[in-house]
């Protein structure tokens, strides 16, 4: 639990000292100030991802308070460890709601530990920002999705592959650890490419269990799939661990990029911080920031936030850029709503537009998720990526995916008076799928 | 075009003989003056298709730096150079003759983009510049890279090559070059038929996608040639297939046995259920990274022996953490397992947050020493070298272990203490300290492991749980108490998981081993190798 209490209380006395030179009040009384809770691991095998998160979230709080708070009070964070446990996320998110009596919630990584507070979210009426790339096929009132959704960087990845540029590639290895965002993004991406004329026997799917480290007969049977005399590339949703193990098994069988390219939606810099990533070199990841973007809005947060965390080695990504634009959003949002009042914030909020850390704005739209450009990036000697290519224009987040049967027809659109997070454009009907 | 590329292939034959040409260097200089202000890739792609066309093989050295991401501009002036990073500044070098022209400031310099497309284009062209480069490990790499792109305009550069050739593996290799592009060529059916032959002699996997393709786009007699011999070459492959899932199995097992070793002591031997096995794993990988970082900072020459040096001190760490975790915490415990194994699952979790706490939670970069990087061919199957190392480490440390305990006095107490207790103390063995002793010895035996493990698989807290689990199945399964039992054990699951995996998939593979375990524990409750006699009921 790296510094977590000693995070609060540096970022508690630095709020007070902040608090106290505005004002020059001798205390800070409880009600003067706004909370928000920071639900990410800081224990467990998600700490790895999650802890950057939290102190993410504690920057852009500290940041805030530093510009003289939110509605004229100050913001304070109330960070909590659900340690990568499920059920335990559900607990503390009630903890937060219920007793801490926080405004909105920033947190959550995995698509189950999404889930599972979802309920809570919507039985208490509170906000939370859920920050990761994730698979789609929902949208609830309470949260706002500030990562991409599949449209967002799985289908992008792929069209850039197709591409002359990006190899014009005709076979497709889909490999992915075995739970539901590599499902359900699979399954999309299998759809998609069908629709684009591909055959079933240029597409190889392979499900690996969490943390898998032996990938000896997996990248042989990707070396022999790509031998067929047709350009092939692996579309890697290999989640967390898993990653270092089987980078270096490409390396060492000697696949290099020009030959079969893996493009990875989860592979980040923090991922690489691990890795020395020589061999790995034009390998694609597609996301919707690079910590190496070129613009003078993203040199100025990597300096403040090297500052900050005292760390001139701390890398940036882009679930972080997330965090930046949710937490921006959600001031803005209360700004204008003149409250922190949920259903007053919910209300508010779409439409509400700012400036990301790519040089343009995102916009949060009627479904709860946000506009983003999509960027594919080539992993370079350093651990950072350069980006190779970009859509012209920024991607709205579609949350029911076109390509799927069961949700072609679901559209979710939380204005009034539709208010409805599946809504049957065929039968006209809310409500169109049984599980949401 | 074809003129050209013949004039590409033949010019370094005439280079080698007349004086370089002052002419070429000037234009070469002229077109590598172009990357400064190519915009895009397309643009790019066309400047190393006219530097390839040239054909002098001083275009090499800019291409291969182009494909590196090594070639550099200087914005002011908008001069091409290879730039070689040292710390903050870039050191800038010639683009042909790599001399040193000077220094420059990161900020004043812009790389030039490459993609996949691009280095795949270049290593093309690099291909058929190197063809007659006085390296003959160049010249294979030059021969397989044109054996991939068979083209007909390249079969007369390759004749002369094959002519002046004198290393005969390398000329072989030309020779298969040579037939890949009689295949495209418009030479007569006999020609191509000795090319199919000789194509399929290779028995390779790209010998078998070159045929694959060809079959699809030729008839009559060809097409059937084609046809009989990718069939043969997929005989051969699945002869190799069965070679390459023993190995991997056996490189499976040893890694199951590393992992588990240390336990075949702690519990096989003494009975504690030591959930904290694998964070004695972890704690070896982490001195290992510690290990690295001091030769990184201090003695950067030192590094190909980073391993040998953490070894010892991973033994000593891990060994020390478990004398201490006897000595505090197991003795007070000794048959009563249910508390030792809640006792240990808890420390286990103090040491994966303490190492959190220090570490933090990411990911370590553990190296892979120059020896331990890269794979060797045998026959149709690669074996990568990290995991042969880890074979003959793992078999290494089971012969040490073996002897310590069947041939040293401190292994016969460590076997009587376990024998029978009570005869053994009043013999005047001090079991306390056996106990101690024993329970270090398979902490810092798993300490070991750790080292070797740091190479395969992420170094971060974690690393130890995804053991623990294969490390008890392996320990149960082999016999508990017989160190035999644990190597047979790791292997025959090793083997038995990866024959299963290209069937079943990596998920299902793994529960159907699990379920095969639990059928075979039903059968043989005591494991492969039980124990007999009055050892099993003390």
């Amino acid at each position: 639990m790296r510094g977590s209490f000693s995070m609060i209380s540096k970022t508690l006395s630095a709020s007070a000292i902040a608090a106290g030179l505005l004002f020059s009040a001798p205390a800070q009384a409880q009600d003067d100030t706004i909370k928000v809770g920071i639900l990410h691991s800081l224990s467990g095998t998600m700490a790895i991802s999650e802890t950057t998160l939290k102190d993410t979230m504690l920057f852009l709080i500290d940041e805030q308070n530093k510009k003289g708070g939110l509605l004229g009070k100050q913001l304070e964070a109330v960070v909590v460890d659900p340690a990568s446990d499920w059920p335990l996320f559900a607990e503390k998110a009630r903890e937060l709601i219920a007793v801490d009596k926080v405004s909105a919630v920033f947190g959550c990584w995995t698509s189950v530990s999404r889930k599972s507070v979802l309920p809570v979210f919507e039985e208490l009426n509170s906000l939370l920002f859920y920050p990761v790339q994730y698979e789609g096929e929902e949208s609830q009132r309470n949260v706002f999705y500030t990562g991409a959704a599949p449209n967002q960087q799985a289908i992008p990845a792929v069209d850039y592959l197709m591409s002359e540029e990006g190899g014009s590639v005709e076979r497709w290895v889909l490999a992915g650890t075995d739970y539901v965002y590599p499902q359900t993004t699979n399954k999309i991406l299998q759809a998609y490419l069908k629709s684009k004329g591909v055959a079933d026997e240029d597409i190889m799917i392979n499900y690996t269990p969490f943390g898998h480290s032996d990938w000896q007969t997996i990248v042989t049977d990707i070396k022999n799939f790509g031998s067929a005399g047709k350009k092939t590339a692996v579309v890697s949703t290999i989640n967390g661990d898993a990653n270092v193990p089987f980078y270096k098994e490409l390396g060492n069988q000697g696949i290099k990029a020009e030959d079969i390219p893996v493009v990875a939606f989860s592979v980040g810099e923090e991922e690489l911080a691990g890795l020395d990533t020589t061999p790995l070199v034009g390998h694609l990841t597609a996301w919707n920031y690079f910590q190496s973007v070129d613009t003078p809005e993203n040199e100025e947060f990597i300096a403040k936030w090297k500052e900050y965390t005292k760390n001139p080695k701390r890398v940036t990504n882009d679930p972080m850029e997330a965090h930046v634009i949710g937490f921006n959003m959600w001031v803005k949002a209360v700004e204008k709503a003149g409250t922190t009042d949920p259903d007053a914030v919910i209300d508010a909020i779409v439409g509400v537009s700012v400036p990301n850390l790519t040089g343009g704005y995102s916009s949060m739209m009627p479904n709860h998720h946000i506009t983003k450009p999509v960027l594919i990036g080539e992993i370079q000697a350093d651990g950072q990526m350069e980006t190779v290519w970009e859509t012209t224009g920024l991607v709205v987040g579609d949350e029911w995916s076109d390509y799927l049967p069961d949700s072609k027809d679901l559209i979710a659109d939380w204005r009034k008076p539709m208010s409805c997070g599946n809504f049957n454009t065929a039968t006209g009907k809310c409500g169109g799928k049984a599980t949401n | 075009m074809t003129i050209l590329r013949l004039l590409a292939l033949l010019l370094p034959l005439l280079t080698a003989f007349v004086a370089p040409a002052a002419a070429d260097e000037a234009e070469l200089r002229e077109i590598i003056a172009k990357f400064a202000t190519a915009k895009g890739f397309a643009a790019t792609k066309s400047i190393v298709e006219e530097l390839a066309a040239v054909g002098d093989p001083a275009a090499e050295r800019p291409l291969v730096a182009l494909s590196d991401g090594d070639l550099v501009f200087r914005e002011s002036d908008r001069e091409v150079f290879i730039g070689k990073e040292s710390g903050r500044t870039v050191r800038l070098l010639d683009p042909l003759t790599g001399e040193v022209l000077g220094e420059a400031k990161k900020s004043e310099i812009s790389k030039i983009k490459v993609n996949n497309t691009l280095r795949r284009v270049i290593r093309d062209a690099v291909g058929a510049l190197t063809l007659s480069s006085p390296d003959p490990v160049v010249r294979i790499a030059a021969a397989d890279t044109m054996f991939k792109t068979p083209s007909a305009d390249a079969i007369d550069a390759l004749d002369a090559a094959i002519a002046r050739e004198t290393v005969s593996s390398v000329r072989r290799k030309l020779e298969q070059a040579r037939a890949s592009s009689v295949l495209v060529s418009d030479l007569p059916e006999a020609d191509k038929l000795a090319a199919i032959e000789m194509i399929a002699e290779m028995g390779s996997r790209d010998a078998a996608s070159l045929l694959i393709a060809y079959e699809a786009q030729s008839d009559g007699a060809l097409k059937d040639a084609a046809t009989a011999a990718i069939a043969k070459i997929n005989e051969t492959l699945a002869f190799w297939a069965v070679a390459q899932n023993v190995w991997y199995g056996m490189s499976l097992g040893s890694v199951l046995l590393l992992a588990a070793i240390g336990l075949a002591i702690t519990f096989g031997v003494m009975g504690v259920i030591n959930m904290a096995h694998g964070e004695m794993v972890m704690l070896g990988a982490y001195t290992t990274f510690v290990v690295q970082e001091l030769i990184r900072s201090t003695a950067p020459g030192l590094f190909d022996w980073s391993l040998a040096i953490a070894l010892p001190l991973a033994f000593l760490v891990s060994g020390a953490v478990g004398l201490a975790i006897e000595r505090g915490i197991i003795r007070f415990l000794y048959g009563r397992p249910l508390e030792t194994l809640l006792a240990t699952w808890g420390v286990s979790l103090i040491l994966q947050q303490a190492v959190r706490t220090i570490f933090g939670p990411t990911n370590r970069e553990v190296g892979n020493p120059a020896w331990m990087s890269g794979a060797v061919d045998i026959g149709q199957m690669s074996v990568t070298f990290n995991r042969l190392w880890i074979l003959v480490f793992a078999l290494g440390v089971f012969a040490v272990l073996l002897y310590v305990m069947k041939r040293t006095p401190w292994g016969l107490q460590m076997r009587a203490v376990t024998a029978n207790r009570r005869m053994a103390s009043s013999m005047g063995i001090k079991t306390p300290w056996v106990d101690a002793l024993t329970f270090a010895l398979g902490s810092g035996i798993a300490g070991i492991a750790g080292v070797a493990l740091s190479q395969i698989d992420n170094v971060s807290p974690n690393l130890g749980q995804g053991y623990i689990i294969d490390s008890f199945m392996v320990v149960v399964f082999g016999g508990v108490g017989n160190l035999w039992g644990t190597l047979v054990g790791a292997f025959s699951l090793g083997i038995l998981n990866k024959f299963l995996e290209p069937y079943a998939g990596a998920v299902l593979g793994k529960i159907i081993v699990l379920v095969v375990i639990i059928l075979f524990i039903q059968k043989r409750p005591r494991g492969l190798f039980a124990l007999k006699g009055r050892a099993v009921e003390a």
